[in-house]
């Protein structure tokens, strides 16, 4: 089997006294969807935080390797920004859009990384820097259409309809173009149409060859789109496998309904 | 009308205000002659002008509130009168071109008074646009601006002092005010165009996106620390040349020039403005230096009415005079709702 493009292997979050993660390992392939799961409070945020260069962690290796490729990079003690330049994007549970921009430019700073323009490109707009800026809004009005906002592009982002906000979010990460997507409960909030909508999305996300690791509670997306499956309780893994496994689990079961339980 | 709640609340007021006015208003020492007058007919004259200005105020809240849909609508459309002329190529440029001529001619038709407070208007156009890359757009506090501006001010003066740098020390003698007022039309001209296409570009975006959500921002690819430092730059950038200006045009300067009032009546153009906007922050700067100027006439009573004026752009404006716009962008091709499943 090729090497994974994210091997994590023993990694530790210590909060003072408390420990957050403890001595984590997970992987994802190129191509998977893996599901992260687990009660309120497990750790499931605390790790992606660890993962993107929010916290360093405390002890563990974070290897990125991009598919195709035999070198492998290390992502801790890199800063978010660095993270991002890597191939690695995220969205955020609680919705972080920048409010007071526009649909397309919320898409348009998710290009920053990937293009180059600074003072005197502004200043001057040479032909360079107005080719950079045509690709930018091509390729994000690209990117909107696929999430479906793109007649939106150029309405405020906190006018969005909840459900549309979330989808924003996919569409900025996607414009760095990361080769694996970190998304942080993506159906926290939804109605069933717009969830039935996200898997939709989700999966043809997928198809176009990013690599997804999410974090959901809703049971049934998880199900209908996870290759694997990996859960944790207070900071650790306690099961990992495919649906059918995790679904008949018996640490898991108790760790969702508590001690007295039959499996 | 008024019900008894809010004029129970205006007797309260009044009270407060005949007590905090009271060592002003009341009590009259004279220290030659050693005595203390109690002057009580003023804490009368308080109370009464208090109460009668709260009634107003409150009934013309009421009214505004009352009449709520149709004044935002007609904000609105004020609003868009200005975005409109704006957004269209042909109406800008020939608002700009307008604008140009009356300030071109202006040094020739008006006294050298006049030359001299536009003058200081339009430095503070320049420096209020130059603070508001750092505040308006990066959303980074800056109470410490005006240290750029005496940083040029001071480059000037020492280089001229001691090397004895003869363009600009002629200008003040042989140029005269209006060869002042024409480099920093011209100035003022080249900022508000760099600024503009600084607020467009993959820099100016950062900037904005920075001062909406450092996380997100950061988690998009956006070096933090570069971003900000590079805003900060820019903004001191101008500051610098301003200061240069103003050592050109008075001619001395000592730290007295440069104190923290300087920079929050600068900060507080941008603020009063409209934060981020680039028209907003010019009507800002000419209000608030031309207002306490042409106020003058008023004496004593100048200052008072200038922070009377202040505290109401604040209420009925917390956003500022003119709210920033965001550029819309349009792609070649076409895109349409996608069909509900």
């Amino acid at each position: 089997m090729a090497t994974p493009i994210l091997q994590i292997s023993g990694l530790t979050m210590d909060f003072g006294g408390i420990r957050a993660l403890n001595r984590l390992d997970l992987d994802v392939h190129a191509g998977e969807i893996v599901a992260l799961i687990g009660p309120n409070g497990a750790g499931k945020t605390t790790f992606f935080n660890c993962l993107t260069g929010i916290y360093t962690p405390t002890a563990g290796e974070i290897l990125l390797t991009p598919p195709g490729s035999a070198r492998s990079v290390s992502l801790k003690g890199l800063k978010p920004n660095q993270v991002t330049e890597k191939g690695l994007a995220r969205t955020f549970q609680n919705i972080r859009l920048f409010s007071q921009m526009t649909v397309l430019e919320n898409v348009m700073i998710g290009r920053h990384c990937r293009t180059k323009a600074f003072i005197l490109g502004a200043v001057f707009r040479n032909a360079a820097t107005r080719r950079e800026e045509r690709e930018i809004v091509e390729m994000s009005y690209a990117i909107l259409d696929k999430v479906g906002l793109a007649h939106l592009a150029n309405e405020f982002a906190r006018n969005l309809p909840y459900g549309a906000q979330r989808r924003l979010e996919i569409a900025r990460a996607l414009a760095t173009e990361p080769f694996l997507l970190l998304l942080d409960e993506p159906a926290a909030g939804m109605n069933p149409q717009e969830t039935q909508d996200l898997d939709r999305l989700i999966k043809e996300i997928s198809t176009d060859g990013h690599s997804i690791l999410l974090i959901e509670h809703d049971m049934k997306l998880v199900m209908s789109l996870s290759d694997r499956i990996f859960v944790m309780d207070y900071g650790k893994k306690i099961a990992q496998g495919k649906p059918a496994e995790i679904r008949s689990n018996p640490a898991v079961i108790k760790a969702y309904l508590g001690e007295d339980v039959d499996a | 009308m008024l019900g008894f709640k809010e004029i129970k609340n205006g007797l309260l007021v009044s009270l407060w205000f005949v007590f905090l006015t009271f060592p002003l208003m009341v009590v009259k020492v004279d220290p030659v002659e050693r005595i203390v007058s109690w002057r009580w007919e003023n804490s009368i004259y308080v109370a009464i002008g208090t109460f009668v200005i709260y009634c107003v105020v409150k009934i013309i809240m009421q009214h505004r509130t009352g009449n709520a849909a149709v004044e935002k609508e007609a904000e609105q459309e004020k609003e868009s009168i200005i975005h409109r002329v704006l957004a269209s190529p042909k109406q800008k440029y020939t608002l700009i071109a307008l604008l140009l001529a009356v300030a071109i001619a202006f040094p020739q038709f008006s006294s050298s008074y006049q030359t001299n407070v536009m003058t200081t208007a339009l430095m503070y156009v320049v420096l209020g646009l130059g603070l508001n890359i750092v505040v308006g757009m990066a959303g980074l506090l800056d109470l410490g601006y005006v240290a750029f501006y005496a940083v040029g001010a001071y480059t000037y003066a020492l280089l001229n002092h001691h090397f004895d740098l003869g363009f600009w020390a002629v200008l003040p003698i042989g140029g005269g005010m209006a060869a002042i007022f024409g480099i920093l039309l011209g100035f003022m001209i080249v900022t508000i165009f760099i600024v503009n296409r600084l607020q467009d570009s993959r820099l100016g975006r950062a900037w904005i996106a920075l001062r909406e959500d450092e996380i997100a921002c950061q988690a998009m690819g956006i070096d933090k620390r570069r971003t900000k430092l590079v805003a900060f730059a820019l903004g001191a950038f101008w500051a610098g040349i301003i200061g240069v200006v103003f050592a050109a045009k008075t001619t001395f300067i000592n730290p007295a020039s440069f104190t923290f009032l300087e920079s929050a009546i600068i900060l507080a153009i941008v603020v009063l403005g409209g934060m981020g906007s680039i028209v907003g922050v010019i009507l800002g700067a000419l209000i608030l230096i031309l207002l306490p100027e042409y106020l003058r006439a008023l004496s004593e009573y100048r200052m008072l009415a200038f922070g009377a004026i202040l505290v109401a752009m604040m209420v009925f404006r917390p956003r500022g005079l003119i709210s920033n716009i965001r550029r819309t962008y349009h792609s070649d091709k076409k895109f349409h709702p996608p069909i509900q499943h």
